[in-house]
């Protein structure tokens, strides 16, 4: 090879490299795009996780939306208040408390308590599954427990359990909401994170219909309405509807309920206390539900503490304030209600 | 050869994907979804044409003359590189909807094989400006079909009962393996041959 072709060849790969170089560079001052700066600090603030809950194709995609003015800056379900706060703080607007919420399976309709009425062949897939016949389980409302839900959730947060019921991990759960979209059969649900009792349960249907299908489905007894201390429940079809404002998750409905149809989501519950100080006046007697109190009139009475479920109902009703609530290290107890 | 049968043959007969196997990628990576087909198709037909022309123009002014044919390969990516380059910033700056409809796929096919492929058969081929930009146009147009009707087939794919072990692209190159073949009925159509 000639050293002429050498030089040739270097000096034009090499002047074609540094002419395209220039043009780029000045390509990039010229035609510089005035983005917002904020935008890069307001995806920074977000948490990043794509997942699409905002119903925008990723964080940048909401980022640009919030900058330009044309969505609530508090459209993301799954920042933590200290992201609001943040995201708030860089568009200059007031920060909007929001309640955290998770998601619950309304349903206890698993291999035990439902059965299957027919082998599907097919896709094992909720979507195509709940099309035939409304699922596959005795009860059509039932969740069918094909795993869409896992499948679909950004967090990982769901996987299907033993019962072929899926489990929410609550630690994992952003409350994104996206799950509950996807379930054909709308048996889940998004309560706030601080409430411990919902009722699992969407049948339509009452009495002998719903016992013949399912152990534990709701057959609208009415029971749960009727010893609610607060008047939170309220029949609405054939399913108690549970006012959340009202509720103190005291539990009460969930021990009373015959079917077993609600789910308590405390950890723990506290027991009541009665202290020396009780002079026997009877009053705690009169509202517990589950008589786990006993006491002869006048003299010292003492709570049963196997019966006793920690409702707290005694506790509010003690004219001297002789009785507190124990155990339960963690739990909260009374739900501040408006 | 006349310009309506190199267009055809550069759309049908010799199909980049189906035929030839060129530029692969991006069509099994973006035919999951139509919407997002049609902005690959979109990109590809803009750069092909673009790259096509630019380097073409070098290598018959600049290479040629002075005989550094050898170069072809190294002259070619770093100008489409480049210019794909160049060209996102103008449209980012003047023309704004054309930049979101094609958004990220401009610099995804930059140095695609399919680009490249096109830039050296016209040269191959000894075609004049005219015909090359042809070439091009078919070329781009027969991906874009080609990847068109590739995602509305993968779309419904999702919904088969298909083992769990074939899912996804081990389906998706079967399926392309069969129109493929399908394809393959077109040679010798208004006798132009692979």
């Amino acid at each position: 090879m000639s050293g002429d072709l050498i030089i040739r060849a270097i000096s034009i790969l090499g002047g074609l490299g540094f002419l395209m170089a220039i043009i780029l560079v000045l390509a990039h001052s010229k035609l510089r795009v005035e983005t917002d700066e904020r935008l890069v600090q307001v995806i920074n603030a977000l948490p990043g996780a794509n997942c699409g809950a905002c119903g925008f194709p990723g964080c940048g995609a909401f980022a640009e939306k919030v900058v330009k003015g044309e969505v609530s800056p508090f459209g993301c379900p799954v920042a933590n208040d200290e992201m609001r706060e943040k995201i708030a703080e860089i568009l200059g607007v007031e920060s909007e408390g929001k309640e955290r919420e998770i998601a619950v399976l309304i349903c206890q309709g698993g291999k035990e308590n439902c059965p299957r009425k027919f082998k599907f062949v097919g896709r094992k897939d909720c979507h195509t599954v709940s099309r035939f016949f409304s699922g596959d389980k005795e009860c059509v409302y039932a969740c069918v427990g094909y795993g869409s839900c896992v499948a679909v959730c950004p967090f990982g947060a769901i996987r299907m359990g033993e019962d072929e019921l899926p489990i929410i991990d609550e630690e994992k759960c952003t409350g994104c909401g996206i799950c509950v979209k996807e379930c054909p059969q709308k048996v889940l649900k998004l309560i706030p994170k601080t409430k411990l009792v919902y009722l699992a349960c969407v049948s339509q249907d009452k009495g002998r219909e719903v016992r013949e299908v399912c152990k534990v489905g709701c057959f609208a007894c009415g029971i749960c309405i009727k010893v609610c201390p607060t008047n939170a429940l309220k029949m609405v079809g054939n399913l108690p509807e549970m006012d959340f404002n009202l509720c103190t998750d005291c539990g009460i409905c969930v021990h009373k309920c015959p079917t077993k149809s609600y789910v308590d989501r405390a950890k723990a519950r506290p027991y009541a206390m009665i202290s020396t100080a009780c002079d026997g006046c009877g009053e705690c007697v009169k509202v517990c539900q589950f008589n786990a109190i006993e006491g002869e009139p006048k003299s010292r009475h003492k709570v049963i503490v196997d019966k006793c479920i920690g409702c707290g109902e005694c506790f509010k009703v003690c004219p001297i304030k002789a009785i507190t609530m124990v155990g339960a290290l963690g739990y909260v107890y009374g739900r501040p209600t408006t | 050869m006349n310009p309506a049968k190199i267009f055809l043959a550069a759309f049908l007969v010799n199909n980049i994907i189906l035929l030839r196997y060129i530029g692969l990628c991006p069509f099994f990576g973006v035919s999951t979804r139509f919407s997002t087909s049609f902005g690959m198709g979109m990109a590809v037909v803009f750069v092909m044409m673009m790259a096509t022309f630019v380097t073409f123009a070098l290598y018959h002014l600049l290479l040629i003359p002075l005989n550094l044919l050898f170069l072809r390969t190294a002259v070619f990516i770093l100008v489409i590189a480049a210019l794909v380059q160049f060209v996102e910033m103008f449209l980012k700056k003047s023309f704004r909807a054309l930049y979101s409809a094609m958004g990220i796929y401009l610099p995804l096919i930059t140095t695609n094989c399919a680009i490249l492929a096109t830039t050296f058969l016209v040269i191959d081929y000894r075609y004049n400006l005219f015909q090359a930009m042809v070439f091009a146009l078919g070329t781009s147009l027969g991906f874009t079909f080609v990847i068109l009707i590739f995602s509305a087939l993968r779309e419904k794919l999702e919904y088969a009962p298909i083992s769990p072990a074939f899912r996804g692209y081990a389906i998706a190159f079967i399926a392309a393996a069969l129109v493929s073949l399908g394809f393959l009925g077109f040679i010798g159509l208004f006798g132009l041959s692979l």
